[in-house]
């Protein structure tokens, strides 16, 4: 418009002539776009207005969401473990309803209503649209769903509907795994990126916590949609068109479901978890945290004297202990501890080291388990003993910073990827990590402490299972819970080899079987008999307590003679068959006492069950124990002498 | 009637007034068109409440109240005083707009709003004022020859650019769009060459084809709801069920309201619920529901009205810092109420803008009524 020749003439003029110029020429750009605002609405409303007032008029365009079926859940074999159920229920539709609390009112003389049922109700009418229906009462049975399905055509705005809802058969063995859905709530919508209207309908629940929670996306499915004119009272004319829903995808876990099933029966009333791990591929096959809870319950709604039981149990029964749960892994960190050594060449394999049933450190003195000592050790029969000493020594040799460098390599203080809720990393401290986060320095003390799994280093019963599982195969095997997405198996890379010297390994395994086989091993009473499978194994023993020197002067008090919460964690890791490794095990019993009288006989019993896929033979177990075992398994209905019987399938 | 009431006052000096004098010289007809266009708000929240004064139109008219006063109040404080704060404010509202984005994220949750009891105030809304201020008083400051210099285009532009980033980080698109456009328009209004207007368009055009070309390659620049809302826009039908559903629905209920409407409270489209924010965002469709052409065009006509105030205002001013001021929020007020229309009647895409002075909502409404006391002060106060 004006030419920069222009522009220098009139340089001389004030600022304010440039500013009435330009104003004139941003007036004129401001009334043409009014002009086009303007236009536009003469377009909508008197040209096009017929057609819109039409479509307003007579025939309201409605989209009615279409809810996809959750994708189920089966275990390794396709056992449910996670599927869909008819839900019978009543919903409601304000717009049609009218008055809201007289629809409660006569409603609630067909099906009882209670006030929370209907304070929620009133929240959700409140947010969400009035044409979305609302849920008002659900799990209904089949009387008074036949009742109201007869009263429905008086009830204006009611509406009886089936749907679906989510049921946990095995609910209580697999709380934590698969988790539950529930109701979306608020927070669930906000959690959300771009909230997808499907959360809107009444039907749909949101996985809140374990497998649920963490492939919800895959879960969930993609909603289908049905376009509908309705009439001005809100009656559907016609259906214009349809896209249907998408179902979730199903998954299959590595879960064995009667294994899982049998761990926790067999953990019975302890707070104690237990993992089991394919040693080839990393599949996860048991997964057990005893005490759980009844899932269904939170598909429901869980009532408010529930709740408070299961937070004020002691033995928390909400808490994933297989993943969450972080323990000073005691003596069966032994392994690492020598694997460290050995490695770095600062202990030979048969060296020697001196056992009097401490070992001294400058005026602190550090005690072995056996107040009389074990006399000379080698690697191996450390092991064996589980000797404090040995390991005392060999961890000042080694430091800390190869030890934790050891059990990362293990699987110890990473944080496995698995679609769990609260998966904790455990810790494997460094010299570095003391000081970023005590603000101290590293003593040679701690280091001692680390050598038998106590002090800083925490580790979870997975992580456990996790290298017990690479101590027996070599490899660097990665757990894994998802099997199958849809029916597609997820790929796993072959496990690498972890670089370990096999000599090493070799040796290491040496004194996890004299553990369980030798005499004199901790954990003899734990044997498998069947000679042909064999177990290998490390019990351990954390303390939760400090003992004073006062009280190790008296005599150590006994486990027994202390109140629960301050006893010893009992810990077994084990792999079997020992010739050609399949499965690895680890359990914890939170307060359990010993590591070999209550952890071990439970990791065996669940090993034996995974190893033989059914009721174990008889010769598997000590000949003390048979008749015992025998007379339990009542009634004996095929094979009363089940010795000599041929193992059932799944054998090596 | 314009010409009496700037040129009636006009010839006397600007400084030292009492206060009689000041009310009189006040741009009456601007205050009255602004009370017009709030009461055509009032009516349509008293609406689409099913005919109740709660929630909206009496807290509505309570918010107003003070606001009116307020402008009265920024109305008569000199022009000078507002000139010398302007960058003060700015630097205030730059530093809550990076407390709340670095704290909101961090600390205290999302939250965008600043609580001052009565009200909540969002540092994103204060930014419109502050931005224009600032910007109008560094032009007054700048020798009118050195506006062009691509130098001392570099402030002007980094004034702009900060609070937009900062709002585009929430995500807002539509307070930066408002941001973007008020700038500008300072820009233009101070005089800078109009060849850099034009090689800005390009570059946004540049830009536009370059985010819609990224889509699906390995540097994709917008997220892929993002895609999905520009797609909405292009075609509702393809989705729906979200953004696309609510601009049907809405201009059938525009559409339906015809010449003459469906009379005051007749709307059925909007009392059924098919509109979102029917309050907020989209109570313009009410209104042309209710009161059809007619209705939508008297608003219209009222926001016109207002723009050609300020803008005679502008003529009548010879100070830079008050005409610059003036036409800032002139645009800032237009761009309001275009993006908004045009968003409801479909031309543009759904971002979240009121309509001025007739959206449910304290935090605009005071921002803006303090806006046009700004304009009202440069009124008063102009040198002629």
């Amino acid at each position: 418009m004006r030419t920069p020749r222009g522009r220098r003439r009139r340089e001389g003029e004030d600022g304010a002539a440039m500013v009435s110029r330009r104003a004139v020429v941003l007036c004129g750009a401001q009334l043409a776009g009014a002009g086009a605002l303007a236009w536009r609405m003469r377009q909508l409303q008197i040209e096009e207005g017929e057609l819109y007032r039409s479509l307003a008029e007579e025939n309201r365009i409605n989209i009615r969401l279409i809810a996809p079926a959750r994708g189920e859940i089966f275990d390794r074999a396709g056992q449910p473990l996670a599927v869909n159920r008819q839900n019978l229920r009543v919903q409601v539709i304000r717009e049609q309803a009218g008055d809201i609390e007289e629809t409660f009112e006569k409603l609630s003389r067909v099906v009882p209503l209670s006030e929370a049922d209907r304070a929620r109700a009133r929240r959700e009418f409140a947010q969400k649209s009035a044409f979305v229906p609302v849920t008002v009462a659900e799990h209904l049975d089949w009387t008074r769903f036949a009742q109201l399905n007869a009263n429905a055509p008086a009830l204006r705005g009611v509406a009886p509907d089936v749907g679906q809802t989510r049921w946990y058969p095995d609910g209580e063995a697999f709380s934590h795994v698969i988790g539950h859905v529930g109701r979306v709530s608020e927070a669930d919508i906000a959690a959300e990126q771009e909230a997808s209207p499907l959360l809107q309908l009444p039907d749909v629940q949101i996985g809140k916590n374990g497998v649920e929670k963490m492939e919800e996306a895959r879960l969930r499915g993609a909603a289908g949609a049905q376009r509908i004119e309705v009439n001005a009272r809100g009656r559907v004319i016609r259906e214009i068109d349809r896209t249907e829903a998408a179902g979730g995808a199903d998954l299959t876990l590595s879960i064995d479901r009667d294994l899982q099933k049998y761990a926790m029966e067999r953990m019975g009333e302890e707070s104690a978890a237990t993992v089991a791990i394919d040693v080839a591929t990393g599949d996860l096959l048991c997964l057990a945290s005893a005490p759980g809870f009844d899932p269904n319950k939170f598909v429901v709604g869980i009532g408010q004297a529930d709740w408070s039981a299961l937070l004020a149990d002691d033995h928390r029964p909400l808490a994933n202990k297989t993943v969450s749960g972080q323990y000073p892994p005691g003596s069966t960190f032994k392994m690492v501890v020598a694997l460290a050594a050995l490695e770095a060449g600062v202990m030979a394999p048969g060296e020697r080291v001196f056992c009097n049933g401490g070992y001294q450190l400058g005026n602190r003195r550090f005690h072995c388990w056996k107040r009389g000592g074990h006399g000379m050790m080698d690697c191996r029969d450390a092991i064996k003993h589980s000797c404090d000493v040995y390991f005392y020594e060999t961890a000042k040799r080694v430091g800390v910073d190869a030890i934790s460098a050891m059990a990362q390599r293990l699987g110890i203080g990473t944080r496995a990827e698995l679609p769990l809720t609260a998966v904790a990393p455990g810790l494997t401290p460094t010299r570095a990590w003391k000081k970023a986060a005590h603000g101290e320095s590293w003593q040679v003390g701690d280091s001692l402490n680390t050598g038998i799994g106590q002090g800083f280093v925490l580790a979870t019963p997975l992580q456990l299972a996790v290298m017990t599982a690479r101590l027996a195969s070599g490899l660097a095997v990665e757990p894994r819970l998802l099997r199958a997405v849809g029916g597609v198996e997820t790929e796993i890379a072959p496990p690498a080899p972890l670089g370990l010297r096999p000599a090493n390994l070799a040796l290491i395994r040496a004194g996890m079987i004299a553990v369980v086989n030798e005499q004199g091993g901790t954990a003899r009473g734990a044997r498998i008999y069947d000679p042909e499978t064999g177990l290998a194994g490390k019990t351990g023993t954390s303390q939760v307590r400090r003992i004073t020197m006062a009280e190790r002067a008296r005599g150590v008090t006994r486990n027994a003679d202390l109140p629960w919460n301050r006893r010893d964690h009992a810990l077994f890791v084990a792999y079997a068959p020992i010739a050609a490794p399949r499965i690895a095990i680890a359990t914890v019993v939170e307060h359990g006492g010993g590591g070999s009288s209550v952890a071990a006989p439970i990791a065996r019993d669940v090993m034996l069950r995974a190893l033989y896929g059914a009721e174990p033979p008889l010769i598997a177990y000590p000949p003390a124990q048979r008749e015992e075992i025998q007379r339990q398994r009542t009634p004996p209905p095929e094979t009363p002498a089940a010795e000599g019987a041929p193992p059932p399938r799944g054998r090596a | 009637m314009i010409r009496s009431a700037t040129r009636g006052m006009g010839g006397r000096p600007a400084r030292g007034m009492g206060l009689g004098a000041k009310l009189l010289r006040l741009n009456w007809p601007l205050a009255l068109l602004v009370l017009a266009t709030a009461c055509m708000g009032f009516l349509m929240l008293y609406s689409v409440a099913g005919g109740r004064m709660e929630p909206w139109a009496e807290r509505q008219m309570a918010r107003f109240g003070v606001g009116f006063a307020g402008m009265v109040i920024v109305a008569l404080i000199d022009i000078r005083f507002w000139r010398a704060v302007s960058p003060i404010a700015y630097g205030a509202a730059l530093a809550l707009l990076v407390a709340v984005e670095v704290a909101g994220v961090t600390g205290m949750g999302a939250q965008r709003w600043i609580d001052l009891k009565v009200v909540q105030l969002q540092p994103s809304e204060l930014m419109k004022i502050a931005l224009v201020m600032a910007l109008a008083a560094y032009y007054a400051w700048l020798p009118p020859e050195k506006v062009s210099h691509p130098f001392w285009l570099l402030p002007p532009l980094g004034l702009i650019l900060a609070p937009v980033a900062l709002v585009l980080m929430q995500p807002d698109l539509g307070t930066a769009i408002l941001l973007l456009g008020g700038g500008g328009v300072m820009i233009f209004l101070a005089g800078a060459h109009w060849l850099y207007f034009a090689a800005g368009a390009t570059a946004a055009g540049g830009a536009g084809w370059a985010v819609i070309a990224s889509r699906g390659t390995a540097w994709q620049l917008l997220k892929d709801y993002q895609f999905r809302r520009i797609e909405t826009f292009i075609d509702p039908s393809s989705d729906p069920l979200g953004a696309g559903y609510h601009i049907t629905q809405s201009k059938i209920a525009l559409g339906s309201g015809g010449l003459s409407g469906r009379g005051f409270m007749q709307g059925t489209q909007s009392r059924l619920n098919f509109l979102p924010e029917k309050q907020t965002d989209f109570i313009f469709t009410a209104l042309a529901e209710e009161l059809g052409f007619v209705g939508a065009i008297t608003l219209l006509t009222l926001y016109v009205l207002i723009l050609m105030f300020c803008f005679f205002s502008i003529l009548a001013n010879r100070d830079r810092y008050g005409a610059l001021l003036t036409g800032g929020i002139a645009a800032t007020f237009f761009f309001f109420f275009a993006v908004n229309m045009a968003m409801v009647m479909g031309m543009a895409p759904v971002v979240g803008v009121p309509l001025p002075l007739v959206s449910y909502g304290g935090s605009a409404m005071l921002v803006l009524l303090f806006a046009i006391g700004l304009a009202q002060s440069a009124h008063i106060h102009r040198p002629s």
